[in-house]
C-alpha cells in the first residue's frame, strides 16, 4: 500500500485526493499550519478506510522550519513513498505590485519553500532509488496575465523547475508529476464569481489520484485545460498584451 | 444569488449565499440578515429557500468524524452526503438505516425534513436512528442534544426545517447488513384493492415495500401499478458494483414544455406499467436501483422546463384511506394534468422524536407536476383540501403552496416548536405558512 505524504493536507483539493487514497487503505502523513484542521481531516481519512493516519503542525512557507520537518517526517511515517505538495496561496495581486514585500511573500511560499522541500525529498528518494514528488502547480504558470502575475510567476517558475528535476531523477527511478489545475472551486476562489469552466475539488481530486497512480509526467485537471493552455499559449505577445482574459 | 430546490419553484433571490469550508464556531451573518442551512437541495418547495435573507450551504462540511465498524456508529459533519455514506459503510457490512428515492441529500437535511423511506413501517424514520447532534445558534452558541439531553431541543430538531438552528455533526446509528444486494421481487396490480391486499400482506416479511401508480389512466386501468418489495440479501460481495451508464445519463438541458403533454405521460405510464408486469417476479439487484432509481439520471428535474415543477406528497391515515385515496387519484386523472412519476406506500405505526415529522399511519402518495401556472396551483388547492378533510396532511419537504391554514391544522405542534426556533433563523416555507414577515 502507498505511504503518502501531504504536504498543505488542509486543502480542499488535497482532502480529496487523500480520500481516495484512504478508500484504497493508504496509510498518509498530513502536513499543515491548523491543528484542529488537520485533525478533521485526519478523522475524515481515518473513518474513509486509511491503514494509518499521522499529523504535523508546520507553517510550510517558513524555510526554518524544515529541518524539523525533514526530521519528523520519517519518523512519523517510515518507508514513505510519494510526497504531495498542494498548499499555496492565491494573493492578491493588487497589493503584490503595491509591496515588493507582498510579492516576495507569495514567490517564497508558491516557490522557494516547495524547491527547500523537494531538494530534501529528492535527495531522499535518489538514494533509495525509488519515490514519488507530485506537485500542485497551476494553468496560471503557463501564461502571465495581468490579473494574477503574481501567483503566476511562481507556479510558472515551480512548473519550470519540475521539469528540470524531472529530468534529473529520470535515471534513478523517480517520478516527478505536476498537476495543473484549471479553475476549481475551494476557499482559494470564493471571491471569484464561477463560471462553467470551474470544477468541483471532488473531480479535480480524483483525476489527481488517477495521474499519480498513472504517474504522469503534466497532469492537466480537468483534461480539457491543456486543449485551452494550448490556444492560449499560441497567442502572439503582440495580441496578448492587449487582452484582458 | 440565487439558489434554487430541487423542483426550481418558486425561484427566489438571496442576500448572500455563505460556503464555509471548517466547522463554524460562530454564525458568520450580521444581526440584520435571517440565515437558513441549505444541503443538497433536494427539497422540491421552499422550505430550503430563505427569500432576500441568507443562506448557509453546507457541501464543503462534509468530513466523517467517526465511524466505528464494530458498533455501525457514524459520526460526521452535517454536509456529507447519504451517497459518502453508503460508499464508505456498504464494504464495511454496514447501511443507511433510512433511505430516501435519492442518495444526493445531506445527513444535515435528512434530519431537517426527518426523511422517510420504503422501510417506514419497520424503521420509522430517519430521526429514529439519530443518537446525537451539535447545532450552532445565534442565541445559544453550540449546543448538543440527544434523545436523553436536551430533549425538547432534539425533538424540534428532527424534522425542524433547519429553523431550530444550523447542525454542524450528527451521530447516526447504521444496520448491519451482509452486502450491497437487495432480493427483490416484483408485482403488478390492476387495481387500489388489489394493492391494499399485497400491502397488508408484505408488511410481516418484507423491510421494504414501496409502489408505482398509473395517475393517468382510466376504467378499467384506473389504480394500477408495480408493486416492489424486497428485503436486504444474505448473498455477499465485496464491493459495490456501479453500472457502467451511470456516468454519461445527464439531462443537459430543460426540456421545452410541450414534451410533458396528457398524450406523452399517457404514453410513459401505459409503457411504464407493461414493463414493470413483464418484469414481475423474483431477483436480486443492487442496492443503488432499488432505492435510488431517478439518481441514474443526473438533473432529471430538467425535464420539466424552466418553469420547473411542483411536487405533492401526503399522507391519510388508515381509517380513511381506502376512499380518500381513490378520491384523490379520481382528481388528478380527472385534471388531465397528470404525473408521470407517482408512488403509493404504507407508513407503518413507528413513532418519531420529531414534532414536525410528517409520517403518520397510513397510506402515502406522492405525484409531480409540471407548473403550469394558476392551473396547477388550483389542482393543488383542491387536492389539500381533500387531504384536510380525510384527517391528513403534506409534507413540508415537498411543498410549494400549501396554505396557512392547513399547514397550522395538519402541524399542530407547530405553536410548541415555535419555541425551539433560532431567532436568527427563518425560510421562505415557514414565512409562507406561519404568515410571517422577514426582519
Ligand atoms: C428524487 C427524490 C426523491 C426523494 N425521495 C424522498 C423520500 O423517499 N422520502 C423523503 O422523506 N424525502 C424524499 N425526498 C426529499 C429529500 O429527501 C428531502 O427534501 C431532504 O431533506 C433533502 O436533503 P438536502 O440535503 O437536499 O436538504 P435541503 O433540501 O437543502 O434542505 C432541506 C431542509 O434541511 C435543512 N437543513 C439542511 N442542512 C441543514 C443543517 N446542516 N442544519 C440544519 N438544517 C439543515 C434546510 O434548512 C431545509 O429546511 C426526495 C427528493 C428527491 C429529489
Ligand atoms: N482553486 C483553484 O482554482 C486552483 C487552481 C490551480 C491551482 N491551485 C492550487 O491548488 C493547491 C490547493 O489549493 P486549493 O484550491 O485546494 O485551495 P485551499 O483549500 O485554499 O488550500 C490552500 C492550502 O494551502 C495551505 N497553506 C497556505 N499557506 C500555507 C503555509 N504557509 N503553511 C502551510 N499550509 C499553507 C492552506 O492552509 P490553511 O488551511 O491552514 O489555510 C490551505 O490548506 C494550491 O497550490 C493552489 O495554488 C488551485
Amino acid at each position: 500500500m502507498k505511504k503518502i505524504v501531504i504536504l498543505g493536507a488542509t486543502s480542499a483539493i488535497a482532502q480529496s485526493v487523500a480520500r481516495n487514497f484512504a478508500a484504497d487503505g493508504a496509510s498518509l502523513l498530513l502536513v499543515g499550519r491548523d491543528e484542529q484542521r488537520l485533525t478533521a481531516v485526519a478523522g475524515d481519512i481515518v473513518a474513509r478506510g486509511a491503514s494509518e493516519v499521522q499529523t504535523y503542525v508546520c507553517d510550510l512557507a517558513d524555510h526554518g522550519n524544515h529541518e524539523a520537518l525533514f526530521q519528523a517526517v520519517p519518523q512519523k511515517l517510515p518507508c514513505f513513498d510519494t510526497i504531495l505538495i498542494a498548499y499555496g496561496t492565491l494573493g492578491d495581486q493588487e497589493k503584490s505590485q503595491a509591496s515588493f514585500d507582498v510579492f516576495k511573500k507569495e514567490f517564497d511560499t508558491n516557490f522557494l519553500s516547495v524547491v527547500s522541500i523537494l531538494e530534501h525529498f529528492a535527495r531522499v528518494f535518489e538514494e533509495s532509488g525509488a519515490g514519488t514528488l507530485a506537485v500542485i502547480s497551476s494553468v496560471a504558470g503557463d501564461r502571465g496575465r495581468k490579473s494574477n502575475y503574481a501567483y503566476g510567476t511562481a507556479k510558472g517558475a515551480l512548473s519550470l523547475y519540475l521539469q528540470g528535476l524531472r529530468n534529473r531523477l529520470f535515471s534513478s527511478g523517480v517520478d516527478v508529476i505536476t498537476i495543473k489545475p484549471g479553475f476549481v472551486d475551494t476557499p482559494m476562489t470564493a471571491h471569484i464569481e464561477k463560471g462553467p469552466l470551474f470544477a468541483s475539488s471532488e473531480s479535480v481530486g480524483r483525476n489527481i489520484y488517477q495521474a499519480m497512480k498513472k504517474k504522469r509526467n503534466v497532469a492537466y485537471v480537468p483534461w480539457f485545460w491543456r486543449y485551452i493552455m494550448t490556444i492560449i499559449k499560441l497567442i502572439p505577445e503582440c495580441i496578448f498584451k492587449r487582452l484582458s482574459i | 444569488m440565487k439558489l434554487d430546490s430541487w423542483g426550481k419553484y418558486p425561484s427566489v433571490e438571496h442576500r448572500q449565499v455563505l460556503t464555509p469550508g471548517w466547522l463554524p464556531t460562530e454564525l458568520p451573518f450580521s444581526d440584520s440578515e435571517t440565515y437558513l442551512c441549505y444541503g443538497q437541495g433536494r427539497s422540491y418547495g421552499d422550505s430550503c429557500l430563505n427569500a432576500d435573507g441568507s443562506l448557509l450551504r453546507t457541501t464543503d462540511l462534509n468530513r466523517f468524524i467517526s465511524f466505528d465498524t464494530e458498533t455501525g456508529v457514524l459520526r460526521a459533519e452535517s454536509g456529507v452526503t447519504l451517497e459518502e455514506i453508503q460508499k464508505v459503510a456498504v464494504p464495511r457490512g454496514w447501511f443507511i438505516p433510512v433511505s430516501p428515492g435519492t442518495k444526493y441529500v445531506s445527513l444535515g437535511g435528512a434530519i431537517a425534513n426527518d426523511v422517510h423511506g420504503k422501510n417506514h413501517h419497520t424503521s420509522g424514520t430517519f430521526g429514529c436512528h439519530v443518537r446525537r447532534m451539535a447545532l450552532l445558534r445565534s442565541d445559544q452558541g453550540i449546543v448538543e442534544c440527544a434523545p436523553d439531553e436536551n430533549e425538547e431541543l432534539f425533538c424540534a430538531t428532527v424534522a425542524g426545517l433547519g429553523l431550530t438552528g444550523c447542525i454542524l455533526w450528527a451521530e447516526i446509528q447504521l444496520k448491519p447488513v451482509k452486502g450491497p444486494y437487495i432480493d427483490l421481487e416484483t408485482i403488478a396490480f390492476g387495481s387500489l384493492d388489489e394493492f391494499w391486499e399485497i400491502s397488508k400482506a408484505s408488511d410481516q416479511d418484507f423491510e421494504y415495500t414501496v409502489s408505482w401508480i398509473d395517475c393517468v389512466s382510466t376504467g378499467d386501468a384506473f389504480g394500477r401499478g408495480i408493486f416492489m418489495r424486497g428485503n436486504h440479501s444474505e448473498q455477499a460481495d465485496k464491493g459495490e458494483r456501479k453500472p457502467f451508464w451511470k456516468d454519461f445519463l445527464r439531462v443537459p438541458l430543460h426540456f421545452p414544455e410541450w414534451t410533458l403533454n396528457n398524450f406523452s405521460m399517457q404514453a410513459f405510464n401505459t409503457a411504464y406499467f407493461h414493463a414493470g408486469k413483464t418484469r414481475a417476479g423474483k431477483k436480486v439487484v443492487h442496492y443503488d436501483p432499488f432505492f435510488y432509481p431517478l439518481d441514474a439520471i443526473s438533473d432529471w428535474n430538467k425535464i420539466y422546463g424552466k418553469r420547473g415543477f411542483l411536487q405533492f406528497q401526503c399522507v391519510v391515515p388508515s381509517e380513511n384511506n381506502n376512499a380518500a385515496i381513490k378520491g384523490l387519484l379520481s382528481k388528478v386523472v380527472e385534471a388531465g394534468n397528470a404525473s408521470f412519476l407517482a408512488v403509493i406506500k404504507e407508513f407503518g405505526n413507528v413513532a418519531s422524536p420529531g414534532m414536525l415529522s410528517f409520517p403518520q399511519q397510513g397510506i402515502t402518495i406522492c405525484m409531480d407536476f409540471p407548473y403550469r401556472g394558476e392551473r396547477s396551483l388550483e389542482l393543488f388547492h383542491r387536492l389539500e383540501d381533500h387531504v384536510a378533510e380525510a384527517g391528513g396532511r403534506l409534507y413540508p419537504a415537498k411543498d410549494a403552496c400549501m396554505t396557512s391554514d392547513h399547514f397550522k391544522a395538519f402541524y399542530p405542534n407547530s405553536t410548541e416548536f415555535k419555541r425551539h426556533i433560532d431567532p436568527r433563523c427563518s425560510s421562505s416555507f415557514w414565512r409562507r405558512v406561519m404568515g410571517e414577515e422577514l426582519i
